[in-house]
């Protein structure tokens, strides 16, 4: 298959097989290679993100911020009532969606390994998913309102079919478009990740599970689930993440009547407040990392990848 | 799977639910390309209210809308500024990966932190930290660097995983026949690497070019394009703004289309001069 899992050739281009030295052959070559793209993350990536660690901690006034170190930001944080709400709303979302774009990613993926018949095919196919990753997100996001509205086609269908008589006001600037939004933009992230560990199981594995008599789901739960494992986790990864870090999907398509803790940061940063804004993301941070650590707790991504 | 012919009753049901996804992908994008054709007098949704290009017109017409023009050109500009920068730094990096070298795995991590840490953050964090060193932001600084943060991590999975199914040998044959380091890279490394190469481009270009969560406020005072059409989103309500998502959906297409036929092309040029070879 055209397409491989890249962590793995990260590791597996890293030679681990090599025994310790102290110095590897070509290791300046090496460096010299790497240190454009290491250069330009940490004066946009990793310089960014200590500032606003720092910033978090700062005093400020309504025009400008003032380096302090106070904890103020974080302690307003805590108190307030509304963190809890947010984040209980974004955790919502996040959990709603990855179990959906899980369920599709899985079997989409699925199909696309084990039923498309011809390579040339199945890339078609595998391009048709994966083209509108590279269209914009917005004009995507958008393009649910002719469909959600009041007087949208969702409702004039389920009108003219007799189906309600008045249109459903809860489709669009709801929750329930903001999750649609969500799984049409995310679904991809799950599929390619789940495809490349699919493609990579031997289909003998499967034929010797059906000779021992496993039925076809049993050879799907206990054959292609578990060597799986490692897109899931990469795509739960990825589908976390982005719901997660999300304001601009929650803010269209709720209409503003819901908020994540990024919206609500966004919120923040538009009223110059950096410094209880700096906090917010802190936090979100933190949280986001133990849940891609509980993630890589139960999948070893490396070990598997290593392995 | 089986050899023989015929296809389990589970491949129907699987290939309905692909094809109810692909709709679902498709449909409603579909749907604004044909309601930018609406009528003068026509709303955001159906029906047709007569066929007309007036919405296209209002675009440009229009300043209300907003900079969509101008826009457009910078969005255009920072997009290839991007595709050229993450090519060029993450086809070195890919090739570095290729030795084991002290501190890959930092080097690893950090990308990998880069690419899943929320968009938004990493623009407030470009945006406090030029505020602080007293620096303004401009799209074609600290957009680009926030854009990169994006980009480049892309890249580089997309070249371990085109590096991955390099066969060293060739390499290995062009020292054998005498050839510099320097001609190896021209003349083997990266002739073999190309088609790879070309898909980073049209990574880094269209994500580039559709990117708003660590644009948002890295952009400064003059919007890139998804910028304009999230500020449209807010105060325009008409069918400008499907067919602003048609003209914006259509030059990625074009650049998908490009990229994919000239890998095509290249796998073409390469299968008939083996079989001259042969």
């Amino acid at each position: 298959m055209a397409i491989v899992n890249p962590a793995a050739d990260a590791f597996a281009a890293s030679g681990r097989a090599e025994p310790e030295v102290v110095e590897y052959p070509g290791e300046r070559a090496s460096w010299l290679q790497v240190a454009p793209l290491v250069l330009v993350l940490l004066l946009f990536f990793g310089l960014p993100m200590l500032v606003v660690l720092a910033v978090s901690f700062f005093d400020f006034s309504r025009t400008e911020i003032i380096p302090a170190f106070i904890l103020d930001n974080y302690i307003d944080l805590f108190r307030s009532e509304v963190t809890l709400r947010l984040y209980a709303s974004s955790l919502k979302f996040a959990l709603i969606v990855w179990v959906v774009t899980l369920v599709l990613g899985f079997n989409i993926a699925y199909f696309l390994v084990f039923h498309v018949r011809g390579l040339l095919f199945q890339i078609g196919l595998f391009l048709l998913c994966t083209v509108p990753f590279l269209t914009s997100n917005i004009i995507r996001m958008i393009s649910w309102i002719p469909f959600l509205g009041r007087n949208g086609i969702f409702n004039q269908a389920l009108q003219g079919a007799g189906i309600t008589s008045q249109p459903l006001e809860f489709l669009l600037f709801s929750d329930f478009a903001v999750i649609v939004a969500y799984v049409h933009l995310f679904t991809l992230f799950m599929v390619v990740p789940i495809f490349n560990s699919m493609a990579r199981i031997d289909k003998s594995l499967l034929e010797a599970a059906r000779d021992a008599g496993a039925g076809r789901f049993r050879v799907v739960a206990e054959v292609v689930w578990p060597l799986s494992r490692t897109g899931i986790a990469l795509g739960s990864i990825f589908v976390v993440t982005l719901v997660m870090g999300d304001s601009f999907v929650v803010r269209t398509m709720s209409g503003g009547q819901s908020a994540s803790v990024v919206s609500a940061l966004q919120n923040e940063v538009a009223a110059l407040q950096y410094p209880p804004a700096a906090a917010s993301a802190v936090i979100m941070v933190i949280i986001v990392t133990l849940m891609v650590a509980a993630i890589l707790r139960i999948v070893d991504v490396r070990r598997e990848l290593a392995g | 799977m089986h050899g023989d012919d015929t296809r389990p009753w589970t491949f129907y049901a699987f290939a309905a639910f692909f094809t109810l996804f692909v709709l679902f992908l498709y449909g409603p994008m579909i749907v604004i390309y044909i309601l930018s054709f609406q009528g003068p007098n026509g709303g955001m949704t159906f029906p047709l209210n007569g066929v007309s290009l007036h919405w296209f017109d209002a675009l440009i017409s229009q300043t209300r809308v907003g900079d969509i023009a101008g826009s457009f050109v910078r969005s255009i500009g920072l997009a290839a500024i991007v595709a050229v920068v993450t090519v060029v730094l993450s086809v070195l990096a890919g090739l570095a990966f290729r030795r084991r070298f002290r501190g890959s795995a930092f080097a690893f991590y950090l990308a990998i932190a880069s690419l899943i840490m929320p968009g938004l953050f990493v623009g407030l964090g470009i945006a406090l930290t030029f505020r602080l060193l007293g620096l303004p932001t401009e799209w074609y600084t600290t957009a680009l660097g926030a854009q990169l943060t994006w980009t480049l991590p892309f890249g580089l999975l997309i070249m371990f995983a085109v590096l991955g199914r390099f066969n060293r040998s060739y390499e290995e044959a062009a020292t054998d026949l005498g050839a510099t380091n320097w001609q190896k890279v021209r003349e083997v490394t990266l002739p073999i690497l190309l088609p790879g190469i070309i898909g980073v481009a049209l990574f880094g270009f269209t994500l580039s070019y559709d990117e708003i969560a660590r644009t948002a406020l890295a952009a400064g005072a003059k919007n890139t394009l998804p910028l304009e059409i999230w500020a449209m989103t807010t105060n325009v309500t008409s069918p400008t703004l499907y067919a602003v998502g048609a003209v914006t959906t259509i030059v990625s297409f074009i650049v998908i289309v490009v990229a994919l036929g000239s890998i095509a092309l290249v796998q073409r040029r390469r299968a008939a001069a083996g079989m001259r070879t042969e």
